[in-house]
């Protein structure tokens, strides 16, 4: 675990020391804060497209940020030559893979936080009450989908040739399960045989990211979800997780590291 | 041939010819219709894409006005081919058919009803309360407004958007002041909507009780009622006729309450002719025929 850790350091440090996040931070919040100084029919109170405009920009950010984050570690490891002395280190290979994906997923984490912590100050101004249950749980459910698309991710980066490539597959990837993923069985009674049997398949083995995406109950100030329905979403998600990290650790395990 | 006087004329010659060219352009170039210039940042940006942009922004407004709970392309739609916001003013034609209520139908698979946990899965309106069901939050429908007015600013022709933000403006949220304004704007942008000029003469006679302002818009809105309506094709005939009947009932009403007895039956029988439910309106007239006819009492000292 120690090693994991280790690893999983240099990943943070790497992300507070580019620019990247900072530059999507500052860019959402100024967005946002432009949107809230819009003047609509002199009433101060309406707060829901603001809430749905940061929102989407935090979704849109934290997207980015573990893709293209998890993307580069293994080829950056790999072009700069320093994979083979990482490993030459008492450090095996599914352990370099753990650490890299918790450094990842990490990383994302404390980028939510912050991001959370804008949403809820931006609402508060408005809405003068602060749910923070209803937070936390549209926040969990995110970092828990993070968790997925960051695992994905590192499998694409030993899959895929370039860093570019994985990024641009893992995009429409994630964006074809975000926007049909729930529809795909009524896509599949639309299709003909052999189709009908592979999109129903498909509905049933990928990664339902949409699941997590909780964005419409936190604007529209539903109630919170069931305790035990949120819990068993987030098991759905780390056993994804745990599929594409043993996927990852069987496929690095032939890869040639130098 | 090629010394520098040479290239420094040549380069004046097509600085020349390129000023004059623009100055003989522009004013014809001002004059032409498809001119993305002289429009607004949508317009330039987007061009006529944006009555699309509209549309959408149109829905969202509906969507917010459900607080989330809507039917995607995937989903039977049919009990929302009018948007609620707007059919619940009370003017607008509905061609809603359906269950609003239930459009998720049954639960499809063991993902599907896991998932209904996750976004909004009860129909509900926010003038009503929203999902909290608290009838003294019925004016957060405010929300829908931004999306209402966005769409208004992408396609300033669609005469619903101005009639809509206007009504739940003044009923809910009681801005009157910016409803009409919101009207006139309206009226600049579609000067011969007669929806825009019934919601006027209402907020007139609703809110601030002036019954001459609000007969003058009514009438000059049956007036372009009579002239628009022969053009339309039979099923916007179809869908325009109830405007037709809020105007004049609303206008037998003011004339009713006025004392003018026979105005107002002959705006109950106008509305009659082309009304989908004309023995509801028959009772109407019924009573002021009998109004009209009464005698009138006077009291036995003035005899």
């Amino acid at each position: 675990m120690k090693n994991i850790f280790a690893v999983a350091g240099i990943v943070i440090k790497e992300l507070y020391r580019r620019k990247d996040f900072y530059v999507l931070f500052i860019v959402t919040v100024l967005i946002c804060l432009v949107m809230a100084s819009v003047n609509i029919f002199n009433d101060a109170k309406i707060v829901r497209y603001l809430k749905e405009i940061c929102l989407l920009l935090i979704w849109v950010c934290s997207l980015v940020i573990a893709v293209t984050t998890t993307a580069r570690q293994i080829p950056a490891e790999r072009e700069n030559r320093t994979l083979l002395p990482l490993l030459a280190k008492p450090l095996t290979r599914p352990q370099l893979i753990f650490g890299k994906f918790l450094g990842c997923w990490l990383a994302c984490g404390l980028a939510l936080l912050c991001f959370y912590v804008f949403f809820g100050a931006l609402s508060a101004t408005r809405e003068h009450q602060w749910p923070l249950l209803d937070y936390f749980q549209a926040a969990t459910l995110h970092w828990f989908m993070l968790g997925i698309v960051v695992a994905m991710v590192l499998l694409g980066s030993l899959v895929f040739a370039a860093p570019s490539s994985n990024n641009t597959i893992c995009f429409v990837v994630i964006g074809g399960i975000l926007f049909v993923g729930r529809h795909l069985d009524q896509v599949a009674l639309t299709l003909h045989e052999p189709f009908r049997t592979v999109v129903y398949s498909l509905y049933f083995a990928i990664p339902h990211l949409e699941l997590f995406d909780v964005r419409d109950l936190v604007i529209h100030n539903w109630p919170l979800i069931p305790w035990l329905y949120f819990s068993l979403a987030l098991l759905y998600a780390l056993g994804y997780m745990a599929v594409f990290l043993v996927g990852t650790c069987l496929v690095f395990r032939r890869k040639a590291v130098n | 041939m090629n010394s520098p006087r040479t290239i420094f004329l040549l380069l004046v010659a097509l600085l020349v010819s390129c000023f004059g060219l623009a100055a003989h352009l522009q004013p014809q170039f001002q004059a032409w219709r498809g001119s993305r210039a002289s429009g607004d940042i949508f317009n330039v940006v987007l061009g006529d894409s944006r009555r699309m942009f509209a549309q959408s922004f149109y829905v969202k407004a509906d969507e917010y006005y459900h607080s989330g709970y809507y039917p995607t392309i995937f989903d039977n739609n049919e009990a929302f081919k009018t948007a609620h916001m707007a059919e619940d003013t009370g003017a607008v034609n509905s061609r809603n058919h359906g269950d609003e209520t239930g459009f998720l139908g049954p639960r499809r698979n063991w993902i599907d009803a896991f998932g209904r946990h996750f976004f909004p899965d009860r129909h509900t309106h926010l003038d009503e309360g929203g999902p909290t069901d608290d009838l003294s939050g019925s004016d957060n429908v405010r929300e829908i407004l931004p999306w209402l007015k966005l769409s208004a600013d992408l396609d300033p022709d669609n005469v619903q958007t101005y009639t809509v933000t206007a009504y739940w403006l003044r009923s809910r949220m009681h801005k009157v002041a910016e409803a009409e304004a919101v009207l006139h704007e309206g009226l600049r942008n579609c000067p011969d909507s007669y929806d825009i000029l019934f919601e006027l003469g209402r907020l007139y006679d609703e809110d601030y009780h002036d019954t001459g302002r609000a007969r003058n818009v009514w009438e000059l809105a049956i007036r372009k009622w009579l002239k628009i309506y022969p053009a339309l094709d039979p099923e916007a005939q179809k869908d325009n006729r109830l405007i037709f009947e809020q105007i004049t009932t609303h206008l037998a009403k003011l004339e009713e309450d006025a004392g003018n007895l026979p105005e107002a039956l002959n705006w109950y029988k106008a509305a009659q002719k082309i009304s989908a439910t004309p023995d509801a309106l028959q009772s109407r007239i019924d009573a002021v025929q009998k109004k009209l006819h009464a005698p009138i009492l006077v009291a036995p000292a003035k005899l």
